[in-house]
């Protein structure tokens, strides 16, 4: 299993299965298979899609660990820039389809709206550690300030998940929220419980 | 259906009706599932006959009303209104029925009656949700009686000049063109005349977000969402421009008097 990761193979496979959804939906929205509201349904799909990539790479590590298959830490990164590629298509869709891509207009929504100020917020957030994803700025950064950069990540799985708590408030519609609540939850106490195991030693 | 070209003022608008398809696959109806298109697959286990509508409170003559015989009480007409959902979308539909205040005449409401509460079904049995907590079941609407006896307010048995699919709310449901979709309950079982106003489902769930008017205000937004604009399902393709939502949906002429006097900003 770990060569089976480690051959040339595991990365171009990573790369195909992280796009097929992006894939689908180009193809969906052109053959009219997304309903009677496709433009919602694009907005939707692309922020569920961000939420599962985010859980994805955060489970890159305790996999790691737990399953002693070091090799996977090679695919973390090109999770991690999944998560930032569909946050991006996420807000693209927000801001073409529900505002018209009238800056003036969504400045005022991100303003006004707390919902979308938090989801807004987790954007700004992932920009810095998309941005510093490469060899060369983790050389940079050293690798202390880089890991310590890239920890703000546990803060987007809050916000990404407050903000689709209040998107799913609306309709009082949690039982999805809770899925990825549970999961993200594990995942974060995973590394709680690590640590402070770590620190009892 | 058998239908009429409807009089009432506002009751035809030139719009270009929204595909049945859309129409009947975009649904918001709970008890059948929380996701649009759940409705339209799991609604076909409702049972509509017999169907009964019972009429009680402070009116002179309550009692229960088959669906055969509201069928027959007034003559059928087609009314094509706009609809708009609090979501922020809309559609176009061609509803058919008369206007719920036929009904209400018959009934003889008391003076002491201001309000009309609806009650909709709320069988486990049949509707896979009702066991869920997202609402209060049974889902109940509610109207002040002036609105409910307002010509545009329909008691709808049909669209397209057919019989309403399940997932639209047959046999008979109510629909008021100037208020967001909710307030047009679905499946009606129970009308209710009262002298307070009632409690309704979006309302007890969230006040804030949910008012007992609820009328389409493009200038009081959702605490989530503007709804200033609104996306008209099945137009013009992915990158259609949303239009701008009207005051009363549009029907500010026939119901602005309702409300003469009243902060909307307060009463949404």
């Amino acid at each position: 299993m770990n060569r089976g990761l480690s051959t040339a193979w595991a990365k171009p496979v990573t790369l195909t299965l992280g796009l097929l959804p992006f894939v689908w939906l180009v193809y969906a929205a052109f053959a009219d298979q997304l309903g009677a509201n496709p433009q919602e349904a694009l907005v939707r799909a692309t922020g569920d899609w961000t939420l599962r990539m985010l859980c994805l790479v955060l489970a890159v590590t305790p996999l790691r660990v737990m399953s002693g298959l070091t090799a996977l830490a090679r695919l973390r990164r090109m999770v991690g820039l999944f998560v930032y590629f569909y946050v991006c298509l996420h807000l693209l869709a927000y801001s073409w389809f529900d505002m018209g891509l009238v800056v003036e207009d969504i400045a005022n929504d991100i303003a006004k709206r707390p919902f979308i100020l938090v989801g807004f917020l987790a954007f700004v957030l992932l920009t810095p550690l998309a941005a510093t994803s490469f060899n060369r700025a983790i050389r940079a950064l050293g690798a202390r300030r880089w890991q310590a950069l890239h920890r703000l990540v546990y803060a987007v799985a809050g916000l990404a998940l407050l903000h689709f708590f209040w998107m799913r408030a609306g309709k009082r519609n949690f039982a999805e929220v809770a899925v990825y609540a549970a999961i993200i939850g594990t995942l974060l106490g995973w590394r709680i419980w690590k640590y402070s195991s770590k620190k009892r030693l | 259906l058998n239908t009429k070209a409807s009089t009432v003022d506002g009751a035809n608008t030139m719009e270009k009706p929204t595909a049945y398809k859309d129409a009947s696959t975009y649904n918001n109806y709970y008890e059948f599932g929380t996701d649009k298109a759940d409705p339209a697959v799991n609604a076909h286990t409702l049972k509509t006959s017999p169907w009964t509508v019972e009429i009680e409170g402070m009116v002179k003559k309550p009692g229960k009303w088959a669906l055969e015989d509201l069928l027959k009480l007034s003559p059928m007409e087609e009314r094509i209104y706009r609809l708009r959902c609090v979501e922020g979308w809309s559609m176009v539909i061609p509803w058919v029925g008369y206007s719920l205040g036929e009904l209400i005449k018959k009934v003889e409401p008391l003076g002491s009656a201001k309000f009309v509460e609806f009650v909709t079904l709320a069988d486990p049995k049949t509707m896979p949700f009702v066991g869920s907590r997202i609402l209060d079941w049974p889902y109940v609407e509610g109207l002040r009686l002036d609105e409910a006896m307002h010509p545009l307010t329909l008691l709808s048995f049909g669209m397209y000049g057919e019989v309403l699919p399940k997932q639209n709310g047959a046999p008979v449901r109510l629909v008021v063109p100037w208020k967001y979709g909710f307030k047009s309950g679905k499946s009606i079982v129970k009308i209710r005349f009262t002298d307070k106003a009632p409690a309704t489902a979006w309302n007890k769930a969230a006040a804030n977000e949910y008012g007992f008017y609820s009328n389409v205000n493009p200038n009081v937004d959702h605490p989530r969402w503007s709804q200033a604009t609104e996306r008209r399902i099945g137009e013009d393709g992915l990158f259609a421009k949303k239009r701008k939502t009207l005051m009363f949906n549009g029907y500010e002429a026939q119901v602005g008097q309702l409300y003469a006097g009243m902060d909307l900003k307060k009463f949404y």
